[in-house]
């Protein structure tokens, strides 16, 4: 099994709304509270497992803005386990990797090792937390099957994200990733993230017909007028009345 | 692999459904509470809005309800303190409420007018405007004119329905999606989803915006036009139909005005109106007998045959034209030609003409049909319903300038030409829209003590003698809305309450009572200078404006400058209506409305402002209110929604009447009926039948029901109007021959003239045509993110991380060229004042074009943050830079506002942009720290919300013991 995400970066708007989501269910969720530091003051920041990231590609005017998800790729070979010297970094048989709260010293390793900037160090906890893939929703059987879900797929409006197990090629994410050409973030590293991004889909093209493109008509609003009121009289006189299109 | 602990304790949990209101949007909400406490908020996956998704803000409800800035108990100002000096007492509600009712009593019995009542971001206008209307106070609108009142009155002059939130693209069939000047909007959350639909289809979205930002960065296409300019290239695409012949005949022939006849008499009163016979039947020419006839009978025959392009001579000997041949020779002048308007617009003009045809060859190339016979008006039958599947949303940046009324006429008439509104595939309306041209409900004027009015105060004028002025031609309403500063002000102007109070100007008033609406910061224009207006005094030292009344549920800038104080509850602490007599949150196929319940316990000393106003009015002994006796007929709100009926059978919920509760739409009241609302997810859906889908402006089915729910007065045809001769009214009073009403001011005269164009038009924005644009060169515009999109919540924890300090963006090449760096301090000036902030330099905006993000500055010691808040030091508001008056020209300070409609013209701003001097750093204006309330708790250090101990997922020891801690890839996957 290899749990994880799809990211459609055709249709994310960057509205925020999935680490919003996330930030709600984890606080509460298995790793949490996901403290926050100065709510309300100078220096606003807390543990977030999802942060979005805008970026520009190109120049004014063919500039394009890209929003971009972040969060634990649950990397097949992931440094963040490797280097963890307590043992508290772990990777399950599913693919979620995980810290153990009760393992983990807040040495900080694993994010240093995490070129993703996938893990958030809970000053006030004084542990290390990330992304669970909200496994304390995708198993919980008291949740309707549709809700067993990470927050953040739930939530999405423009239906970017999808979860799935990647081993499965019948899956949803699999067969997205197959159809649209999906990547992975920076693979080069070799840390072999699972999650996977779906690139801009080819942008549709409107062909104008020679149809639609008419003959130019001389003589400017007059000829045109002229030429209209000729037509409907023509049509008028030839069946009668107007016989133009239908609807 | 081993068994999981219990995350969860479900046992101590319950599910409870509502509606949310951390926007306007108003999805459906599935609130998870443990021992009382929220524990998780998601979509409702059930409800028609937003299908179970849910944004930014609505995740963060939990964060709102915890804000340390929700107001607590009831304050007045402390006698002998200055207003706006933050001294306050707190007072009991029975003395608040007393004392006010004593004082609205004397206004009524006096004169009601001296009552402002003015609503900001609440969707409860049917029951403000009823309390208004009962009162007997004119002085009442909610925040439209100073929202987008454009959109909603240039649709309702002109297809009967409109953008905003009153009807939606098709996104499941449009297959060309065009969005203009849209950073977000009240369909927050089906926007999004409808995005995605378009795009998993192959559809082409093209979007039209100063700023690649939000919904652009999803784009196909985008087109960075420069503000103020969207009405033109919308004229240029006419300009492009015509002249290639791409237009839907037959659409605008049985669906608009265009077959009608307009009289040609230039200098006369009858200049520019529709041709009428002696029973006042608009007339149109019947190729089939080669007469005049009446538009209406000659429709419904099968043996007439209207001429869409024609000019004739009456044997009265009146000249006459088709609307069709007046539209055609205005457009296909060489001035709207894409050459003509290229440099103007900021868009090439190949890239115009291009986009022109790629519309026309979606909407008549790919047209598409919908297998559903329907009936139209005439009672012809048809197989199916033909779509044009081009569909448009436009929004704040086409509304927000001075010519935006126009502009967003100018865009509808776009969608005409391409019979593409309420086609499949094209832009639907949403019940109770379409309605008839102009809705059948005039502004009330008349006003007398201890009555109610006889009219809603705001409605859609028809023309001069519908307005709101007296004898002398001066206005009636403290906004000066339905005046010849704002004929068509159907929303009311807000933003222009306070500087007219304080000016006198037309009167004085006694009471201003805010709701929801932050007036005192970044709601008003030109905010430093308002603040003092509030503070302001007579020469005896009385207030200019005697006593503001503020209910608000947080610690907002306005709440400062308010006497009185009555603390509102959260959208999570009570009942409330999202009713279909007011904005409900229908589907174009589906006529909904919704409700709100308590989620959580009150934990202080608030009352929902609605449950007040039930109150005062009560007291106040509103016939409405009370029985022959005095006594109060109504419970509360609970009771009162329930059981009050604007008409029989109607009322504020549409859902579940009757007495057995299996009445929709219309029956009887139904004591039940809140909790059916509850049983049913808190909303209600009447899904309309598929003969009744599209062209309702023209389908008899859902005419007649629409009729027969109350929708709309009449079951008749609503006839598009291409051409409106309400506009043409006001302008034959602007040239004086006009059989009523006609200004006298020169300068009212002109803007008459230079405005109302019956055919949609297009001018420079006012603010530009009077400033230096030499010097002002660039265009300064705002948009609110995403994620705070119609709220305010800077407050909010989680929130305000993502974003606490809003920059000034400019185009890169631009900005280097001027030798701005990136982070450089900045000053920017207007013609009304300066302001300094720090830029950054971007690549996706518009080169003459500087933009920010809206309303995340904050004064300091409001909305619970601490006075080292970046939302206060580095976070800063355009809003000092624009006057509510436009720069001074011949006549009279007017306001800064579209002449047609009143609507606040945020976006006409001109500016210049320079280095601040070496050392020059920080916000200015910066003013200063608000005190804080009585009562209020320390905002905390740290937050670490949950609802229970987590249960940690323990790594097992044999785990650890097989696996180690580093992952051998020989051994393969596991």
């Amino acid at each position: 099994m290899k749990l994880g995400l799809v990211i459609d970066l055709d249709t994310c708007v960057g509205c925020h709304a999935c680490a919003v989501a996330c930030k709600q269910w984890n606080t509460s969720g298995t790793t949490g509270p996901l403290s926050d530091l100065e709510p309300y003051g100078a220096e606003p920041s807390g543990v977030w497992f999802n942060r979005i990231r805008h970026y520009e590609a190109d120049v004014y005017p063919n500039s394009k803005t890209v929003n971009v998800p972040m969060s634990c790729m649950h990397c097949e070979d992931a440094a963040c386990v490797t280097v963890c010297p307590t043992g508290a970094s772990w990777k399950r048989d599913d693919g979620i990797v995980l810290v153990d709260q009760s393992k983990c010293m807040g040495c900080n390793l694993c994010a240093w090792a995490c070129p993703y900037g996938a893990r958030e160090l809970d000053e006030e906890s004084g542990v290390m937390k990330k992304c669970t893939l909200c496994v304390d929703r995708i198993y919980d059987e008291n949740l309707p099957e549709s809700q067993r879900q990470p927050a953040c797929v739930l939530t999405c409006p423009t239906s970017a994200r999808l979860f799935g197990d990647f081993d499965d090629p019948d899956s949803e994410v699999s067969r997205a990733v197959a159809e649209r050409g999906g990547v992975a973030q920076m693979p080069e590293l070799g840390y072999a993230p699972v999650n996977r991004y779906l690139p801009p889909r080819e942008k549709p093209e409107v062909t104008v017909s020679e149809e639609t493109r008419g003959d130019s008509t001389p003589g400017g609003a007059a000829g045109l007028i002229g030429k209209w009121m000729k037509r409907q009289k023509d049509a008028f006189d030839r069946f009668g009345k107007r016989t133009s299109g239908e609807a | 692999m081993a068994a999981l602990p219990e995350f969860e304790k479900h046992a101590h949990q319950e599910v409870k459904s509502t509606t949310c209101y951390m926007c306007a949007c108003r999805c459906g909400i599935d609130v998870t509470l443990e021992n009382g406490e929220i524990r998780f908020i998601q979509g409702n996956p059930d409800h028609p809005v937003n299908k179970g998704v849910l944004c930014a803000k609505g995740n963060a409800g939990i964060m709102k309800q915890k804000s340390p800035a929700k107001l607590r108990q009831p304050l007045l100002r402390k006698p002998g303190s200055e207003r706006g000096a933050g001294e306050f007492e707190p007072i009991s509600w029975e003395r608040a409420l007393d004392m006010l009712t004593k004082r609205l009593r004397k206004i009524r019995a006096t004169d009601p007018k001296r009552l402002a009542f003015f609503t900001g971001r609440d969707q409860m206008q049917a029951l403000t405007g009823f309390w208004a209307s009962q009162f007997g106070t004119i002085n009442w609108a909610a925040h439209g004119g100073f929202c987008s009142v454009n959109m909603a009155a240039a649709g309702l002059y002109m297809t009967g329905q409109s953008f905003w939130e009153f009807g939606d693209p098709d996104w499941d069939h449009a297959k060309y999606f065009m969005m203009w000047g849209v950073a977000e909007d009240h369909a927050s959350n089906p926007i999004k989803i409808g995005l995605e639909k378009l795009k998993s289809r192959g559809a082409k979205f093209v979007a039209i915006n100063p700023v690649r930002t939000g919904y652009q960065a999803i784009a196909d296409e985008w087109i960075g036009i420069r503000p103020g300019t969207d009405g033109l290239l919308a004229l240029a695409f006419v300009h492009v139909l015509l002249k290639t012949e791409n237009f839907d005949w037959d659409y605008l022939v049985r669906y608009t005005n265009a077959t009608q006849l307009v009289i040609d008499a230039p200098g006369t009163s009858q200049h520019g109106l529709m041709l009428r016979d002696e029973h006042g039947q608009i007339q149109a020419h019947d190729q089939a007998t080669g007469l005049q006839c009446a538009w209406d009978a000659a429709s419904r025959s099968d043996e007439s045959d209207l001429a869409l392009f024609g000019k004739y001579t009456t044997d009265e000997g009146v000249r006459v034209k088709t609307v069709m041949t007046l539209a055609a020779e205005k457009y296909l002048s060489d001035d709207y030609a894409p050459a003509a308007v290229a440099e103007r617009c900021g868009v090439d003009a190949e890239t115009i003409e291009r986009l022109a045809l790629e519309m026309a060859e979606v909407a008549f190339r790919e047209s598409i049909t919908i297998d559903t016979p329907w009936t139209d008006w005439t009672g012809r039958r048809h197989e199916k319903f033909v779509g044009r599947p081009v569909a448009m949303h436009a929004m704040r940046g086409v509304s927000a300038h001075s010519n935006g009324f126009q502009s967003c006429r100018s865009i509808h008439l776009v969608q005409m030409l391409l019979g593409a509104v309420d086609s499949p595939g094209s832009h639907l309306a949403k019940p109770p829209f379409p309605k008839h041209i102009a809705p059948p409900i005039k502004p009330a004027r008349d006003m007398a003590p201890n009555t109610p009015l006889k009219s809603p105060p705001l409605g859609f004028p028809m023309g001069p003698e519908d307005l709101a002025i007296d004898a002398d031609g001066k206005p009636l309403r403290i906004d000066k809305a339905y005046s010849w500063d704002a004929p068509v002000a159907a929303h009311g102007l807000m933003h222009m309450v306070i500087t007219n109070a304080v000016n006198a100007d037309p009167y004085q008033i006694d009471t201003l009572i805010l709701f929801m609406a932050n007036m005192g910061w970044n709601s008003s224009m030109n905010t430093a200078e308002v603040q003092d207006m509030l503070r302001m005094k007579d020469d005896d030292g009385a207030y200019k404006i005697p006593f503001i009344v503020t209910s608000d549920a947080f610690h907002s800038e306005m709440v400062n400058f308010s006497d009185l104080i009555l603390p509102d509850t959260t959208y999570l602490e009570r009942f409330d209506t999202i009713s279909m007599l007011d904005r409900p949150i229908s589907e174009p196929h589906a006529a909904c409305d919704a409700i709100r319940q308590p989620i959580v316990d009150l934990d202080r000393d608030v009352r929902p402002w609605q449950e007040v106003l039930i109150d005062i009015g009560t007291r106040l002994g509103f016939p409405a209110l009370v029985n022959e006796d005095g006594s109060a007929k109504f419970s509360g709100y609970e009771d009162f929604i329930t059981r009050w009926e604007k008409a029989p059978g109607i009322g504020f919920l549409a859902g579940w009447r009757g007495k057995d509760g299996e009445s929709h739409m219309k029956g009887e009241p139904n004591p039940d009926q809140w909790q059916r609302y509850i049983d049913n997810g808190c909303f209600f859906e009447h899904k309309l039948p598929p003969e009744q889908r599209y062209y309702r402006f023209a389908n008899k089915d859902y005419l007649e029901w629409s009729k027969s729910v109350g929708f709309n007065a009449e079951d008749g045809p609503i006839v598009m109007e291409l051409y409106s001769e309400t506009m043409q009214k006001f302008r034959l009073a602007g040239h004086g021959i006009y059989d009523g009403p006609c200004p006298v001011e020169p300068e009212d005269r002109q803007r008459l003239i230079d405005h109302f164009d019956p055919l949609p038009d297009w001018s420079i924005p006012l603010e530009e045509q009077r400033v230096d644009n030499s010097r002002y060169r660039f265009h300064a515009v705002n948009q609110r993110p995403m994620f705070m999109y119609h709220s305010w919540d800077s407050q909010n924890a989680w929130l305000r991380q993502i974003m606490a300090q809003n920059y000034l963006y400019m185009n890169r090449a631009r900005g280097e060229s001027l030798g701005i760096e990136d982070l450089s301090w900045v000053w920017v000036e207007s013609h009304h004042g300066k302001i300094r902030c720090q830029l950054k330099l971007m690549e996706g905006c518009n080169p003459d074009t500087v933009w920010t993000w809206n309303a995340i500055g904050k004064q300091k010691g409001t909305w619970g943050l601490s006075e080292d808040a970046p939302e206060s030091n580095e976070g800063f508001l355009m809003n000092h830079l624009i006057s509510e008056l436009l720069p001074p020209g011949q006549g009279r300070a007017i306001t800064n506002s579209d002449p047609v409609t009143g609507q606040a013209a945020w976006y006409d701003l001109k500016v210049n942009v320079f280095l601040a001097e070496p050392g020059e750093s920080g916000i200015w204006p910066s003013l200063d720290a608000v005190k804080p309330l009585p009562g209020m708790p320390d905002s905390p250090q740290v937050l670490r919300y949950h609802t229970h101990e987590a249960v940690n997922l323990e790594r097992p020891f044999s785990d650890a013991l097989t696996k180690g801690s580093t992952f051998k890839k020989e051994e393969g996957k596991r």
